[in-house]
């Protein structure tokens, strides 16, 4: 089990393998669909960004209404798929991670490799268990966009899988060989 | 002629809407036990821990399983001798409304879907589909549907001479396209019949048809288990990491179908495959 802070380098990003098992602490921020619709399109007419994202680590999540007294509601990873035709602008802008659940495309993966980030996977499904890792959550920006809304969380020993590594491996591909050769042994 | 008030419906409507959304349904909770014993492979096998764990905190803390706390889907079955006092659609909308507000459930409905896409903030409009049956009872089913799922899902129009290999065949294509977004373990529902609109319900009824129930035809019920078992070898596992657990279920539905066609639909949704019913 790996414990990592953010923000994190390019240095201990090119640490981490796919399949390595991450517990991570620290600031990380909230965004979806609109949110990086938004982002973009900032980035389009030279707009300075809501935060500086600079070695930071975007979680793909629209999290539930929290209850009275709660600082979070539920909130497991939404499909990263849809961020990919937003995703390598990010990364060209010194993101280093996302966090999410489910295929990248062959961009994203290049993306990823060409400026050193990592693609981490959260269990989808596993909102309630997810929610009780975040000690703190503001909206930042957008709050018309509701659940959509960009959030400044601080997360501890969130659990994490490495899905894309800065060498391009995806466990999605190796998880699934290794199982298959297995069972064939 | 026996009358229900439409209080009563939304009401009802209100607390599936909240029960669904917090309680993993007993069906899929014993699957999931299974899966967990069944599964050989490390990693996979703590991914299923963590999502029994997910459930039973959603349930002691009355949290919703997973956020995406979907689009409610709500099936009735009015029995013809019902009498509603009222407007029964109005009805089902603001039990939905209260629902999702009372119970801070994640409101995800956008009025439009193409130029608008403003977020209704209330999570209607829901979609209902209605049954007449004989009888005076009303029976409500809300299955609230996530899309993280629903995306993956397909309808294609088989020949009918692309036979029991033609399914097969779209079937492994679904799941394999689904892979780890729709959240493995799936479970899975297939409709096989009727026309391009009818297939798409049967497929969503099989879904939720318990798990460990098979069809009354035997040709169909083995049907179940061989794609089951195809779709279990896929290696996909939970949450797409590699394992055997791929789907926890396959149910079919069929329905006659005309000389010409054999449509085909594939209804997925990850583990948190809710649905919660009140006879009224």
């Amino acid at each position: 089990m790996i414990h990592l802070t953010t923000p994190f380098d390019e240095k201990k990003a090119k640490s981490l393998k796919a399949g390595d098992s991450v517990l991570l602490s620290g600031i990380i921020y909230t965004g979806r669909d609109a949110a990086h619709k938004r982002l973009v399109e900032m980035v389009n007419e030279n707009k300075e960004l809501p935060f500086d994202v600079n070695n930071q680590i975007i979680y793909f999540v629209g999290p539930t209404p929290a209850k009275p007294g709660a600082v979070f509601g539920s909130g497991g990873p939404t499909t990263s798929g849809r961020m990919d035709a937003y995703s390598p602008t990010m990364l060209s802008l010194g993101m280093r991670g996302m966090i999410g659940k489910g295929y990248r495309n062959q961009e994203v993966k290049e993306a990823i490799q060409k400026y050193k980030g990592v693609y981490f996977g959260a269990i989808g499904g596993a909102g309630a268990y997810i929610g009780k890792c975040i000690e703190s959550c503001e909206v930042i920006a957008f709050d018309d966009l509701g659940p959509e809304a960009i959030r400044k969380l601080v997360v501890k020993d969130l659990p994490l899988t490495v899905i894309i590594d800065s060498q391009g491996n995806d466990l999605y591909e190796i998880g699934r060989k290794n199982y298959l050769e297995g069972e064939t042994q | 002629m026996r009358t229900i008030e439409s209080d009563d419906i939304v009401k009802s409507v209100k607390e599936l809407c909240k029960e669904a959304n917090y309680h993993l349904p007993l069906d899929v909770k014993k699957a999931l036990y299974q899966a967990i014993e069944d599964e050989d492979s490390e990693l996979s096998k703590e991914t299923l821990k963590v999502l029994k764990e997910n459930a039973e905190i959603a349930s002691n803390t009355l949290s919703p399983i997973c956020q995406d706390t979907g689009m409610a889907c709500i099936f009735i079955e009015l029995g013809q001798e019902v009498h509603i006092e009222g407007n029964l659609k109005e009805a089902i909308f603001e039990g939905v409304r209260q629902g999702y507000e009372e119970g801070y459930l994640r409101k995800s409905i956008v009025n439009d879907p193409v130029f608008d896409r403003i977020n209704t903030k209330d999570n209607t409009p829901a979609i209902i589909n209605y049954d007449v049956v004989p009888g005076d009872e009303l029976k409500i089913t809300v299955a609230p549907k996530g899309f993280g799922s629903e995306n993956m899902c397909q309808v294609k129009m088989l020949k009918p001479s692309d036979g029991i290999q033609g399914i097969k065949d779209f079937v492994l294509k679904v799941v394999n396209d689904a892979g780890p977004n729709a959240c493995p373990p799936m479970v899975i529902g297939v409709g096989i019949g009727g026309n391009f609109d009818r297939v798409a319900l049967l497929s969503k009824k099989a879904m939720m048809r318990e798990i460990g129930t098979h069809h009354v035809d035997p040709r169909y019920a083995t049907l179940e288990k061989e794609l089951l078992e195809i779709i279990n070898k896929t290696g996909i596992g939970p949450a797409g990491y590699g394992g055997k657990t791929t789907a926890l279920s396959l149910n079919i539905e069929t329905y006659p179908t005309h000389i010409a066609g054999m449509p085909v639909a594939v209804s997925i949704c990850c583990h948190v495959a809710r649905h919660k019913e009140v006879v009224l």
